[in-house]
Order: C-alpha cells, then structure tokens, then sequence
C-alpha cells in the first residue's frame, strides 16, 4: 500500500454566482521516500489539491468527494484534533513566499520551538537544540543568532532554508511543497532544489512539489502529474513525459520551452489560454486549443468536445486523451500538421 | 532611543507652545473676568483696581511674556475664582477624570478584543452578525445620548404597564420587562481614601457603582470604532499566509488565534488606541456634564463660564500634555510589539 494515496477527490468552492470545481476527479499515490511532481499553468488547481490534502483550504472551498488516505487513516473524515497531528508533524509543508510564510512578529526560534512543541513532550531546551540542529542541516550560517532574530532581517533564501528546517524538524513522512522556489532568486533556486533534494533522499522523505517550471520539477521529482483546469491529464515518470509527452497539451508545454526553441525562431507556444475553472468546455478541457481536435480531413472530433477522457496507458505513462493511441500510430501527419 | 526620545521631548516643547498662544490668545473671546467676578454692580474705580492688581492692563505681549515665563516654572497664576493656583486646583479635579478614563478604557479593551475576535472567527453565526449590526449603530450614536439612555434604563429603570393589570400572566410579563433601575448616576459617590493622598472610586463597591454608568457611557464612544476595527484587522490576518501556515504546522487554534494572529492585528489597533485615549478625555466633557462626574472636565467647562483664564489655559496645557506623553508610550509600546520598526532620532 502507498504512504498517501488520493482517489477521485473533488475539490468545489461554491460562490454566490455558481460553483466552482478547482479539483476534479484526481486520483494519484504516492510511495515512502518518493518525489513527485505536480506541474500545470497558473490556475489549474494545484495549490488547491496540495492544500486540499491536509484540508487547509480557504474558505469557503471544501472537498466534495473523494478520498485522501495517510498510512490508512482517511484524512478527509478526520476531527481537527486528528488531523492536527497529521499536519507538520507526519506531513509538513512548505509555502511559496518564504517572506510572507514566517510570521512576522515572532522570532525564527520562536516558530520553530512552537512547531516542536505542538506535537512532541519536550523542554525548551531540547527543543532549542533540535532546532538547531536542523538549521545546521539545511546549511543555515550562524543559527545560534538566527535563533533571536526575525523574519524580516533575513534574505528570502535564508527564509525558504529556515522554512525547509522547520519542514524537517518532525522528521516528516511527506513534505508539500509549493512552488518552493518561485519567489525566489534564480541563483538561489538551484541551491534551494539541491537542498532538497539532497534531504528528501537522505531521510527516506516522500515530497510532492508544485510548480509551473518544468525545469524545477524536472531535476527534482520522479514522477509527474500535469494539470489543467482541475483534471490530471498524463501522469508518469517525469523523465519519460519530459523526454516523450504523450498527452497534446503536455506536449505543448514542453515544446514551450525556451530551450526547446530553435535559434533565431520565436518561442513556441499553446494558442489560447487556459479556460477559468468557473467555465470549462465540456468534453475534453483542452480540446478548444487541442492541434489534434480535428480530424486529419478537417471534421471536428466528436469525443472530444462531448466525452471526458478516461485516463489510458500509452508509453509509460498514463494519459487522459481519447486518441493518443491512435495519434502515436499515425505520427507522420502529426507531423505534417505542425 | 535616547534620541528618540529627545526628538519627542522637543516635539513636545513645541506643541506646548502652540497650546500656550492660541490657549492666550482666546481669551478675550471669552467675556471680561474683571466684571465677572466684581459683578455688574461694582464702580469703576473698583475695577480699574481689580484689573491693575490682576496685570490685565498692559499689553498682551507682555502678558504672555509673563506667562510664559511663569508657565515654565509650572505657574499659570491663581485661579480667578478659587483663588489658588490653579495647577493645585486641576490637580484636585483630574484624578476623578483620570479615573473615569481608566475604567472606561478597560471595558473598551475587554469588550472590544474578545468580541471583535470572535467575530473575526465565526464570521457567519447569527451571534457575531448582531455584534457587528450594534457596533455599526453605536458608532453613529453620540454620547450624550447613550448617557441618556443609560441613565433612563438603569438608573430610573422603566415601568412597563404594555399588559393588562388585572390578569396574573400580563402582571408577570409587566414585571418580566421592567426594569427596577436604582445605578447612581450622580457625581461620584463616597470615594475611598487610599494611601492617604489618593481619593479613588476603584477601592470599593460602592465606588465602582458609582463609576460604572458614567465610564460605560464614555466607553460607548471608543467600543464600536475598536471592536470594527480589531474585527476587520483580524479577517485580514487569518487570510494571510503566515496563519495558514501556522495551520499546516499543526499548531492549536488557541495560540493561532491569540498569539500569531491576535499581535498582528494589535499593531494598528494599538496606535488608534493611543491617538484615542486623548480623545477620551477630551469626551469627558460631555460625560462628565451629564453625570455631574466631578472631574476636570466638568471643572473646565465651569472655568469658561467664569472666564478663569489661569484654569482654562493650564487645563489646555495638562491635557496638551496627556496628548503628548500617550503618544509617546504608544510608539514605545509599538516598538514592542512590531520588531520591524526601529526609533531613531531621524525624521520617519
């Protein structure tokens, strides 16, 4: 059995002017000490599955259906209490904008003694001497007087390492990450992803990362999930999708990058945007800006705008598109139509 | 810090004189004292002799001069009417002012945190939307009129006779909705002798029956304003990312609420709260006018009848003053608070 395992969740804030489903029918597991990650545009749902998995959304979002299980425990019927032990102590999580994660007004060793407070019996003292042990770990220069000092004094990258340390502080099953480098310097990203991935492996942790950079996702994760407009549609080891993308708009995005542009020729890149999550196409979400929505005579496929793909395994991953197998079959006027 | 606080002191300097010369020049505006306290039966010769002994015949520089010079030395002359100086007479009338401030500022701080939080939390519950309706009326109510009504309830009580007499159930629901009334809300009372040099209302029941009233009437005017405001502070917070984070560290609700949510939104309640007290006993006034609070509101208000010169511009200077020394606690209890600010000597 997988250390978390999420079936068929459905993730719905219902608003004055109509429902809106971030979260739909996602289902994915996650095995001890695995990297995965989750990958998709601005707006697809993958915060909001992140945070839906330790039931941290906002209101009024909720989850309306599904399952997310923990080591057998179902965390979506748990009481506050039990979940409470759940949360930063087995499965910790680290927040995009390391400025803004840290409160403000208190001192990095108060934040980081509370954490180990809320869930273990220990002195302050000992506590004091965890934390720095684990400042110590996620290379932080001089921690004894990091201790004492607040968020504000310090760097953006010395706040996303005292944030990875708090993650490890409960030497957690599970980090959640998301978009742990996005706020952060170019430079300082690699190291930040370095780090954690050099942690994450050394103590046997499960990580799932969100991001829209498929560059992070790509050094740091084996196995990816692509999002759009709240569905999963190819999931797979991550150096299979990167190298050969089964699913139209995994393709896209990989084709997107800049590193993948020929010289002196514009950046490719998917006509259209991204429906809103309040008004996504029937059928196959991405088949309004799909290349392969048309027949190669020029009909419009009828699965597509009126049936939602079920996920299929083509390659080594699976995917969710009504004609990836045929389309891998009749490559040749794939390519013609490009 | 140091210069801080010397930065402060000179700020205070000039408000004081600022006070001082518009606090002068009034009071002219403000009737003869001279015929107010000979009467309107008095001679001339009789005044003209009054006003020379007083030094009110010489020019109004040499007035102020005089004053100035005196002020400095914490001299604003003899009261006109209590014929003693009249820093001794404020300083008999301001504790009970003090006081009725005191009190008043405490039922703010203990109603308006818990509710304003509670509202903040439970958004939703029928209980937190009638809060939020009330503060919202008595922020428009003045305060006179809350002392009114304060007065009408719980101090003549009201007799309901809505419901037949002569049945027992109309009887019972005419009694239900009475109200006996019987509060003090006249003056202060016996105050209690402490310490030997300290009349307080706060030393015994009785005292703190006679307070009540007039420090909940006062109350009302800073209650609603503090109780939006921590509410509104606090919705804020518990969005922001520090808090939910706090949530995904498996933190109790208790110390997210009042700990890393509650010194967050206490930043800016706590430099109105400052900016408040000063007005708080500018309100006395009023409240101490309709209680007949024997505090220096009141005493003010009298010495501008009688055109007491010495009284109204040492009343405006001590309460200058207040205004000042508030001010300065609070962005010394601001630092506390909040370590992302740093007082310097510098301009901000």
């Amino acid at each position: 059995m997988a250390l978390l395992e999420v079936e068929h969740l459905d993730v719905r804030f219902p608003l004055r002017h109509g429902e809106i489903r971030a979260v739909r029918d996602v289902s994915f597991a996650l095995d001890r000490g695995e990297r995965l990650g989750i990958v998709g545009e601005s707006g697809a749902g993958k915060s909001v599955l992140a945070f839906s998995l330790l039931r941290l959304l906002s209101r009024p979002g909720r989850i309306a259906r599904g399952r997310v299980r923990f080591e057998g425990h179902e965390l979506t019927r748990l009481s506050d209490r039990q979940l409470r032990r759940i949360r930063g102590n087995r499965v910790a999580m680290i927040f995009q904008d390391p400025l803004t994660t840290l409160n403000p007004v208190l001192t990095i060793g108060q934040q980081m003694i509370e954490s180990l407070k809320a869930h273990r019996r220990i002195s302050s003292r000992r506590a004091r001497s965890v934390a720095l042990q684990k400042l110590r770990q996620v290379q932080v220069s001089s921690p004894e007087q990091r201790l004492a000092q607040y968020p504000h004094q310090l760097s953006g990258g010395l706040c996303q390492r005292i944030v990875i340390a708090i993650a490890l502080l409960l030497d957690p099953d599970i980090i959640i990450a998301d978009e742990p480098t996005t706020a952060l310097d170019v430079t300082i990203q690699a190291e930040i992803i370095a780090l954690l991935k050099h942690l994450c492996e050394k103590h046997n942790v499960g990580l799932i990362v969100i991001s829209h950079d498929l560059g992070v996702i790509g050094r740091l994760t084996q196995r990816l999930l692509v999002m759009y407009a709240g569905r999963i549609v190819e999931q797979g080891p991550t150096r299979a999708i990167i190298n050969d993308a089964q699913h139209p708009y995994t393709q896209g995005l990989i084709n997107a990058l800049p590193q993948m542009a020929l010289p002196r020729q514009p950046l490719a890149q998917i006509p259209g945007n991204m429906p809103s999550l309040s008004q996504v196409p029937a059928g196959c979400a991405f088949h309004p800006r799909c290349r392969y929505r048309l027949t190669p005579q020029g009909q419009p496929r009828r699965d597509c705008s009126e049936r939602v793909p079920e996920a299929v395994v083509s390659g080594e991953s699976q995917v969710a598109c009504h004609w990836v197998r045929e389309l891998i079959a009749t490559l040749p006027i794939e390519e013609e139509t490009i | 810090m140091i210069f801080f606080l010397m930065r402060r002191l000179l700020q205070a300097v000039a408000v004081m004189f600022v006070i001082s010369v518009i606090g002068f020049a009034i009071q002219d505006g403000l009737g003869d004292p001279v015929r107010q306290l000979l009467g309107p039966t008095a001679t001339d010769a009789e005044s003209t002799a009054l006003r020379h002994s007083l030094g009110l015949d010489r020019p109004l520089w040499m007035q102020y001069l005089d004053f100035a010079g005196d002020a400095v030395k914490l001299n604003f002359g003899d009261s006109y009417f209590f014929h003693e100086p009249a820093l001794d007479v404020i300083a008999r009338y301001l504790p009970a002012t003090l006081e009725l401030v005191a009190a008043s500022a405490m039922i703010t701080l203990l109603l308006s945190v818990p509710v304003g939080i509670f509202c903040a939390i439970r958004p939703r519950s029928w209980l937190s939307r009638g809060l939020m309706g009330l503060s919202l009326i008595g922020i428009s109510v003045p305060v006179f009129l809350s002392a009114m009504v304060l007065i009408q309830l719980f101090s003549i009580g009201i007799q309901v006779t809505l419901f037949p007499t002569g049945t027992g159930w109309g009887q019972w629901l005419n009694q239900l909705l009475s109200i006996q009334g019987g509060m003090p809300a006249y003056g202060r009372g016996n105050p209690v002798h402490v310490w030997g040099v300290w009349y307080t209302n706060f030393a015994s029941w009785q005292g703190l029956l006679y307070l009540l009233l007039p420090a909940l009437s006062l109350a009302f005017v800073m209650l609603p304003l503090f109780v939006r405001l921590i509410h509104a502070e606090m919705l804020e917070v518990l969005e922001s990312d520090y808090v939910k984070y706090a949530r995904a560290r498996g933190l109790r609700p208790s110390r997210i609420y009042f700990l890393h949510a509650l010194k967050n939104t206490l930043l800016p309640v706590v430099t109105l709260g400052g900016v408040q007290i000063g007005t708080l006993v500018a309100y006395t006034l009023l409240t101490e006018t309709v209680f007949q609070w024997p505090g220096a509101g009141l005493m003010f208000l009298d010495a501008i009848e009688r055109a007491d010169m010495p009284l109204i511009v040492a009343y405006l200077m001590v309460v200058g003053l207040i205004f000042v020394v508030t001010n300065t606690l609070v962005d010394l209890l601001y630092r506390g608070l909040n370590p992302r600010v740093t007082l310097s000597g510098r301009a901000a």
